[in-house]
């Protein structure tokens, strides 16, 4: 099996975040990044089925500046076996110029498979996969939690809101991948070793025009921190009377 | 005057809130746009023709129905060509989707087929000029983005539960179509879908939400969530992400940054402590109530009102004075 793992460099959420000088992004100075979660649960994935199938490949692809080769060369670490960089100066927010520029890299590759995380937590727009499923006209199914694939056949399962969908597919397929799918590996120091001497090919990202600007950021206004109504069962009645008097929700 | 397009999600062949969120959204956007008209595109099996009345009290001038067997499920080709088909006929300034697990499949579908922009998570929109401008909640939810969207047709969806669906009431004069693909032809198929335990509300429509956590201690105690979320009637029951890891719970049932993003009328916190990865699913909750045994539990800095105590003893007294409560209304 061919199969292609697009990943996304992103930002560790864990920080309160600052608007950079030009109001429309986030500054990055003191951010730390990392492989997003999401697509780090589609390189493992890809793994688990190129380990499978004798004569598989694991091709990693990222957009972006060069720092996304350290992105590349985590997944690579973790086991893939080649990486592309589509090289351009900055991601753009525009999901669908991301995947006109990975679907033109992706079209000639003649993957079985192709992985992407569900959404990125910082653009969160969660587009790109089924965008490039589109364009190269290829089956796609969108926010897998579970999959299993056998003669040229799969079948994933969906989380809906409060229900799941079971879903079969021929490939090539385009899945996108949520929570719940797999626990990404770590790279190991044998892994890390490996990855420094695997292929890592640099391209120029055929970006076309944006069509959605980003005009401005800011920080969304501070939750009030509300009170402590009290301590114990005790203080039940007083919160069941504010709930309904104050707040209005019962 | 230009005219907007709503696509109206069904599940089972009924209505989902969210879809008549869409057609209210749609409703405001075509106002803001000078008045023009609403198209609303409804899909489902045999009989769904039957709800198109509501469609039209919530604002759309046009129902376009399309009813054909192999619609009882989500059909993800299906839905994509009849909607872009009818959004690149039909000539719309904007089409206006839902964020749900269907319309976060749809809408990227159906822009890229388009060559149009798309915009997800929209918590709120204006028009300016030559460009559709929207609101975006980006990084979890910490940062809110301003966005210009400049292709025509703009295609947005919206965060559910941001939009109140209201009644406006417009001609809703019926069209039968057929779908633009053949259902029956489509390589992904929706096999079956499993509902969740007991019939519970959808976590992104339901108008409150009772989440529990790690304080529960075991699985079996989420019947403290339940009993509660059962007792206000209108709840449905999340869990974080700890409590989904450890199978307790399904994922999806899961609030937070990579799991649901819901913001009902009134969000109880059950023992939860309130990581940033959960805060990120909940914060925008319009009243958000805590119980936590530990006061600098960081959840009490977001939440509106909170009782400090131990949840085997406070949530039952809570689920019973809300049962009360609820009986005298």
């Amino acid at each position: 099996m061919k199969i292609a793992v697009c990943v996304k460099r992103v930002p560790d959420m864990d920080v309160r975040f600052r608007i950079a000088a030009d109001n429309a992004s986030v500054d990055e100075a003191g951010l730390k990044f990392d492989l997003n979660d999401f697509d780090a649960w589609g390189v493992e994935a890809a793994l688990k089925l190129r380990d499978a199938n004798a004569g598989s490949e694991v091709t990693v692809i990222s957009l972006g500046p060069d720092v996304v080769q350290e992105t590349i060369r985590k997944a690579l670490s973790m086991g893939a076996d080649k990486g592309i960089q589509l090289k351009a100066d900055k991601v753009p927010f525009d999901g669908l110029a991301i995947a006109k520029a990975l679907a033109e890299e992706l079209k000639s590759g003649a993957y079985d498979l192709i992985f992407f995380g569900k959404m990125s937590p910082d653009s969160a727009n969660g587009v790109v996969g089924q965008m490039v499923a589109e364009l190269l006209g290829l089956a796609c199914v969108s926010a897998i939690s579970s999959l299993e694939i056998a003669n040229g056949k799969g079948k994933a399962k969906r989380e809906l809101e409060g229900a799941q969908e079971i879903v079969e597919f021929p490939l090539p397929a385009v899945l996108t991948v949520d929570e719940g799918l797999n626990q990404a590996r770590l790279p190991s120091l044998k892994g890390i070793m490996a990855a420094k001497k695997k292929p890592l090919v640099v391209k120029a990202a055929q970006l076309p025009q944006s069509q959605l600007t980003v005009r401005k950021v800011e920080l969304p206004p501070e939750r009030q921190a509300g009170r402590i109504v009290g301590e114990g069962a005790a203080a039940v009645p007083e919160l069941v009377k504010l709930l309904q008097t104050e707040a209005k929700v019962l | 005057m230009p005219n907007v397009f709503a696509f109206v999600e069904t599940r089972g062949g009924e209505i989902r809130k969210v879809g008549l969120e869409a057609v209210t959204a749609a409703r405001m956007l075509a106002d803001k746009l000078g008045g023009g008209e609403v198209h609303a595109l409804l899909m489902g099996p045999s009989g769904v023709a039957a709800k198109a009345p509501q469609i039209g009290e919530h604002g759309a001038d046009l129902v376009i129905v399309v009813e054909n067997a192999g619609l009882a499920n989500y059909n993800p080709e299906a839905a994509t060509a009849t909607a872009a088909d009818r959004i690149k006929s039909g000539g719309y300034r904007a089409a206006v989707f839902s964020t749900t697990a269907q319309g976060r499949d749809l809408a990227p579908r159906v822009a890229a087929r388009l060559g149009v922009a798309l915009v997800t998570d929209v918590l709120s929109f204006d028009v300016d000029g030559d460009a559709i401008v929207v609101k975006h909640p980006m990084n979890i939810g910490k940062v809110i983005a301003t966005i210009a969207i400049n292709s025509q047709p703009a295609i947005i969806a919206m965060r559910p539960n941001v939009i109140a669906p209201a009644k406006n009431p417009k001609a809703g004069r019926v069209e039968s179509a057929q779908p633009a693909a053949d259902p029956a032809a489509s390589r992904v198929k929706v096999v079956e879908t499993r509902q969740g335990s007991g019939g519970k509300l959808d976590l992104a429509e339901a108008p409150v939400v009772v989440a529990g956590g790690r304080g529960l201690k075991a699985a079996e105690n989420f019947k403290l969530v339940e009993d509660l979320a059962a007792a206000f009637g209108n709840a449905a029951v999340g869990a974080t992400r700890a409590v989904t890891d450890d199978g307790w719970r399904p994922h999806s049932d899961q609030i937070g940054q990579t799991g649901r993003l819901v913001s009902p009328e009134l969000y109880v916190a059950v023992g939860i402590s309130g990581a940033v990865q959960h805060l990120a699913g909940m914060r925008t909750s319009r009243t958000i109530v805590a119980v936590n045994r530990d006061k600098d539990a960081p959840i009490f800095k977001v939440a509106d009102y909170g009782i400090v105590g131990d949840v085997f003893e406070v949530i039952p007294a809570l689920t019973e004075a809300v049962r009360e409560a609820k009986k005298h209304h």
